[in-house]
C-alpha cells in the first residue's frame, strides 16, 4: 500500500476499493475450531481418562514441531501461529484407540503435516485431510494398535469393550443407541461422544465457520444408504441411526469432512462430496473387510475434490437455469 | 434461519457493520457557499461537456457553463455566482485530473432557474427535455445522464419504475435523509419519473433497516395504488441495480444486459429528489447532498454543498479530520474511491465522504487461500472470485474470460467476506480490464 503525503498533517491510505473487511482472518477461524473441540477434549478424559490428553497434546507438539521444522528448513515464513497445525495435531489425536502409544502418535503427527500438507506446498495447498493422511499412515503401520479399544470408564459389561462397529461387523450384535449418544462405548478417543462432538459442531455452523451443506448432505446421505439396507434386511443390516452415532461418523462430518482447504468450494460440490462420502461410508461398513469406513471414504472424496469444483460451477446471475 | 426467512432479496451478498447511527438522525446542513469551487467537466458518464465560459466570464448560479456534448453526455451549470479564474485540468475525486472550470464567488446569491412546471399537467416529452437541461445524472454512483434512462427504446417494453432506496452502502445516509426530510418530493419524483418513461406501475426498495423511512413512505403512497413500497433485507449489495430487480420483480437481468431488458428502470432516491426539483421548483442540479461520516471525522454530518466544493473545505465543515485518520473515501467504503488530495471537488453524484480509522478498515494480512468457499457463497452473481482472481493474477486471461470475469459488478462483498483477506475483486477488476481490451483487440482485428 502506497503512502502519499499531501498535507503533512495527514498520511493517507490509498488502496482499490472495498475499504472495510470483516473480522474474520483464517487465524480467527482456526482458534475457533479448537474452541469447538474442547467438548470432544472433555468426552475422551470422562470415558477414557486423562492419559488421553498426553496423547493429544503429543500430536500437538509433533504436528506443531513439523510444520516449523519444516518452513525452517525450506526458509519460508513461519506460519504455526495460524493454528492450523494445532488442529491437525488435536484431530489426529482424538481419533486415534485410548491408551495409544505416545511415540507412535508422534510419528502419525510427524507424516499428517510433513506428507499430508507441508509436500504440497502447505496450508491451503494440500489434497488430503492430513490428520486423516496421518492416521491413514498409522493404521498401516500399526494395525494391531490401531484396533485394540479400551473399555470406556463407565463399561457394564465386557461386550462394550470393542466399538459398536467391530461388535455389528464381527458378532453381529447390534449396539443400543443412547451409550452411543453420551459417548459411553468403545472408539476412538474423541469421537464416541455423539452430544460432545455435535455440541462443537453446531457451533461451528452458528458461527459461520463451517458451511451446514456438506454435515446435511452426509447425514441424510447416511440416513438413506444406510436405511435402504435396513429396509431391506433389519435383522442383517443395522438401522440407519446406528450408522449415523457409530464410528467416527459424526467426528468426520463435523470436524473432518468440513475441512476449507480439503472440500469443495462450490454449494453443489459441497452436496456431490457430502452424499459421496456417505454412500462409501455405507458400502465399507456393510461390504468392506474394515468394520469403520470414515476416514478412507473422507479420503477418497477428497481426492476428487478438483473434479467437483470443475464440474460444478453455478449459473451465472441472470443466465437461463 | 434460511429456511425462515421470507423479506425479498437476492442469494448471495454480506451484512457489514453498518455505522449509520453516526449521521442518520442528523437532518442536511447546508454549507456556506465556499470561496472558490472547481466545476469538473466530467459530472457524468460519457462525454465531457464543453465549456462556453472564457477565463473573466462573470456567472451566476444556474447558468449554464459547459453544454452537452453528445448523446451520452450532460450539460454543466455554474453552482454559484462569481468570475471564471481558469479552466484547467485539476485534482478529481476519481483519482484522475479532470478539466474543470475554476469560479471565485463574489457572494451574490442570484440564481438563474428555469421556468416551473405543474406536476400533473407536464407531458412526458417536457419531462425528458427537463431532466437534459438541467443536467440531472444518476445519484447512484454511476452518474449516467439521467434523461436518456428515462427515454427506453421502444421495442423494449417497460413496465416498471423502481426506486432504490437501500443505500446498501455501510455510513451513508443521504438517500435516508432525503426519504424521510423530503418524502412527498420523493414519491413526486417517482411519478415524473413514471410519466416520462410511460409506465404505470412504480416502486420504491427500501431495506429492512429504515423502518421510519419505509412507515413515511408507506403513508405518502396511499393515494397512488399503483406505486408499492418494497421492503427488502438489508444485505450488501442490495441496492445494485440487478440485486434490486430481482428482489422486487424476481426477474434477473442477464449478462450484458440493461435493466430495460427485463423492463425495468431504475433511479436512484437523490435522482428522484433532483427530477423534482428540476420539473416543479426549475432548479437544475447545483448541489450535492453528502454523508460525512467515519470515526475520523470530528464531526459526522449530512451536508448539502455545491457542487465544485473541495473536499477539504467540506471536511473543515465537519469539524476536521481526527489524527488517527488513515483513509479518506468519496462514495461508499465498499465501492468508494480512496483520495489523495483534499483539493479535488465534489461531484454532483457525490454521496458520501468517508474518513475511516485502522480500527474500522480491518487490514489483515493476506495468507494464501484455503478454498472455503465464502467469497463463492457471496457472490450475487454466482461467480467464483477464488479462480478469477487467481488467474488474473497469474494473467491467464483467456481462462478467466471463459470464467465469465467480464460480467463481474466490482461490488467487492468477495474481498471483504475473505478470511484470507485476498484482495480478490481487485485482482479480478485487473483481469477483467485486460479481457475486455483482448475482446477490443479482437473486434478491430
Amino acid at each position: 500500500m502506497e503512502t502519499i503525503t499531501v498535507n503533512p498533517a495527514y498520511k493517507l491510505e490509498l488502496s482499490s476499493s472495498p475499504h472495510i473487511h470483516s473480522r474474520w482472518s483464517t487465524k480467527h477461524a482456526m482458534w475457533f475450531v479448537v474452541l469447538a473441540l474442547i467438548p470432544a477434549l472433555i468426552s475422551a478424559v470422562l470415558f477414557f481418562g486423562p492419559y488421553q490428553l498426553l496423547i493429544v497434546l503429543t500430536s500437538v507438539v509433533f504436528c506443531a514441531g513439523t510444520e516449523f521444522a519444516i518452513k525452517k528448513f525450506r526458509k519460508k515464513k513461519i506460519t504455526v501461529d495460524d493454528g492450523s497445525a494445532v488442529i491437525t495435531g488435536i484431530l489426529l489425536g482424538l481419533i486415534l484407540p485410548p491408551n495409544f502409544s505416545l511415540s507412535a502418535a508422534a510419528i502419525g503427527a510427524v507424516f499428517s503435516i510433513a506428507i499430508g500438507k507441508e509436500i504440497f506446498g502447505g496450508l491451503g495447498y494440500n489434497i488430503f485431510n492430513p490428520a486423516l493422511a496421518g492416521r491413514a499412515f498409522l493404521q498401516a503401520a500399526f494395525p494391531v494398535a490401531m484396533t485394540t479399544w479400551a473399555k470406556p470408564n463407565f463399561a457394564v459389561d465386557s461386550v462394550t469393550s470393542a466399538t459398536p462397529l467391530a461388535a455389528y461387523k464381527f458378532d453381529k450384535v447390534f449396539a443400543e443407541i443412547q451409550p452411543m449418544f453420551l459417548g459411553n462405548i468403545g472408539g476412538s478417543i474423541g469421537e464416541t461422544s455423539a452430544i460432545a462432538i455435535l455440541i462443537g459442531g453446531i457451533f461451528l455452523i452458528a458461527i459461520g465457520i463451517v458451511n451446514y451443506r456438506i454435515p446435511i448432505a452426509m447425514i441424510l446421505g447416511v440416513l438413506i444408504f444406510g436405511g435402504i439396507f435396513w429396509v431391506i434386511d433389519p435383522a442383517k443390516y443395522p438401522n440407519p441411526l446406528f450408522q449415523l452415532f457409530a464410528g467416527g461418523f459424526l467426528f468426520g462430518t463435523f470436524f473432518m469432512a468440513t475441512d476449507w482447504v480439503t472440500s469443495p468450494l462450490t454449494s453443489k460440490g459441497m452436496y456431490i462430496f457430502g452424499f459421496g462420502i456417505a454412500f462409501i461410508i455405507v458400502l465399507i461398513r456393510i461390504f468392506g473387510g474394515l468394520p469403520e469406513g470414515v476416514m478412507y471414504a473422507i479420503l477418497i472424496m477428497n481426492s476428487v475434490v478438483p473434479i467437483i469444483n470443475r464440474y460444478t460451477r453455478p449459473t451465472i446471475f441472470g443466465e437461463a437455469k | 434461519m434460511f429456511l425462515l426467512n421470507h423479506t425479498k432479496s437476492f442469494n448471495g451478498g454480506v451484512h457489514p457493520t453498518e455505522n449509520k447511527s453516526l449521521t442518520e438522525n442528523l437532518s442536511f446542513e447546508t454549507m456556506p457557499v465556499p470561496k472558490v469551487v472547481i466545476v469538473s467537466l466530467n459530472q457524468h458518464l460519457g462525454k465531457p461537456a464543453k465549456p462556453i465560459v472564457k477565463k473573466g466570464s462573470e456567472v451566476k448560479a444556474g447558468e449554464i457553463i459547459a453544454e452537452q456534448n453528445g448523446f451520452i453526455s450532460s450539460p454543466v451549470h455554474s453552482p454559484v455566482s462569481g468570475k471564471v479564474t481558469k479552466i484547467t485540468a485539476s485534482e478529481n475525486v476519481s483519482g484522475f485530473p479532470k478539466d474543470a472550470i475554476v469560479i471565485e464567488t463574489n457572494g451574490v446569491s442570484e440564481f438563474v432557474k428555469m421556468p416551473p412546471l405543474d406536476s400533473e399537467n407536464v407531458t412526458a416529452e417536457e419531462i425528458i427535455e427537463r431532466v437534459k437541461t438541467a443536467g440531472i445524472v444518476g445519484q447512484g454512483g454511476a452518474a449516467f445522464p439521467t434523461y436518456v434512462k428515462l427515454n427506453p427504446p421502444k421495442e423494449k417494453k417497460v413496465d416498471v419504475v423502481i426506486l432504490n432506496g437501500c443505500e446498501c452502502e455501510p455510513y451513508l445516509t443521504r438517500d435516508y435523509r432525503f426519504m424521510i426530510e423530503r418524502t412527498d418530493d420523493v414519491v413526486s419524483g417517482l411519478r415524473l419519473i413514471m410519466k416520462a418513461a410511460g409506465v404505470e406501475k412504480g416502486a420504491i426498495g427500501v431495506e429492512d433497516n429504515k423502518p421510519e423511512a419505509i412507515e413515511k413512505l408507506r403513508e405518502a403512497v396511499k393515494k397512488y395504488s399503483n406505486i408499492s413500497v418494497e421492503v427488502l433485507k438489508t444485505k450488501y449489495p442490495q441496492g445494485a441495480e440487478k440485486m434490486l430487480i430481482k428482489a422486487v420483480t424476481g426477474r434477473e437481468v442477464p449478462p450484458g444486459k440493461l435493466p430495460f431488458d427485463v423492463g425495468a428502470v431504475i433511479q436512484n432516491i437523490g435522482t428522484a429528489i433532483a427530477i423534482h426539483d428540476a420539473v416543479v421548483k426549475g432548479e437544475p442540479q447545483l448541489t450535492s447532498a453528502i454523508t460525512v461520516s467515519g470515526f475520523g471525522i470530528n464531526n459526522p454530518k449530512n451536508v448539502i454543498a455545491n457542487v465544485g466544493t473541495p473536499l477539504g473545505d467540506i471536511l473543515d465543515f465537519c469539524g476536521g479530520v481526527k489524527d488517527d485518520a488513515v483513509k479518506v473515501v468519496v462514495g461508499g467504503p465498499m465501492m468508494g474511491i480512496a483520495q489523495y488530495d483534499f483539493s479535488a471537488p465534489v461531484m454532483k453524484a457525490t454521496s458520501g465522504i468517508l474518513v475511516l480509522t485502522e480500527k474500522e478498515i480491518n487490514d489483515n494480512k493476506q495468507t494464501p487461500c484455503l478454498r472455503c468457499g465464502k467469497c463463492v457463497d457471496a457472490c450475487p452473481l454466482n461467480l467464483i472470485p477464488t479462480k478469477l482472481a487467481r488467474l488474473s493474477s497469474l494473467e491467464k486471461f483467456e481462462e478467466a474470460e471463459q470464467l465469465d470475469i467480464t460480467v463481474c459488478m466490482e461490488c467487492g462483498t468477495c474481498t471483504y467476506t475473505c478470511p484470507a483477506n485476498i484482495p480478490l475483486v481487485q485482482w479480478i477488476r485487473f483481469g477483467k480490464q485486460r479481457v475486455m481490451t483482448l475482446q477490443r483487440e479482437r473486434q478491430t482485428v
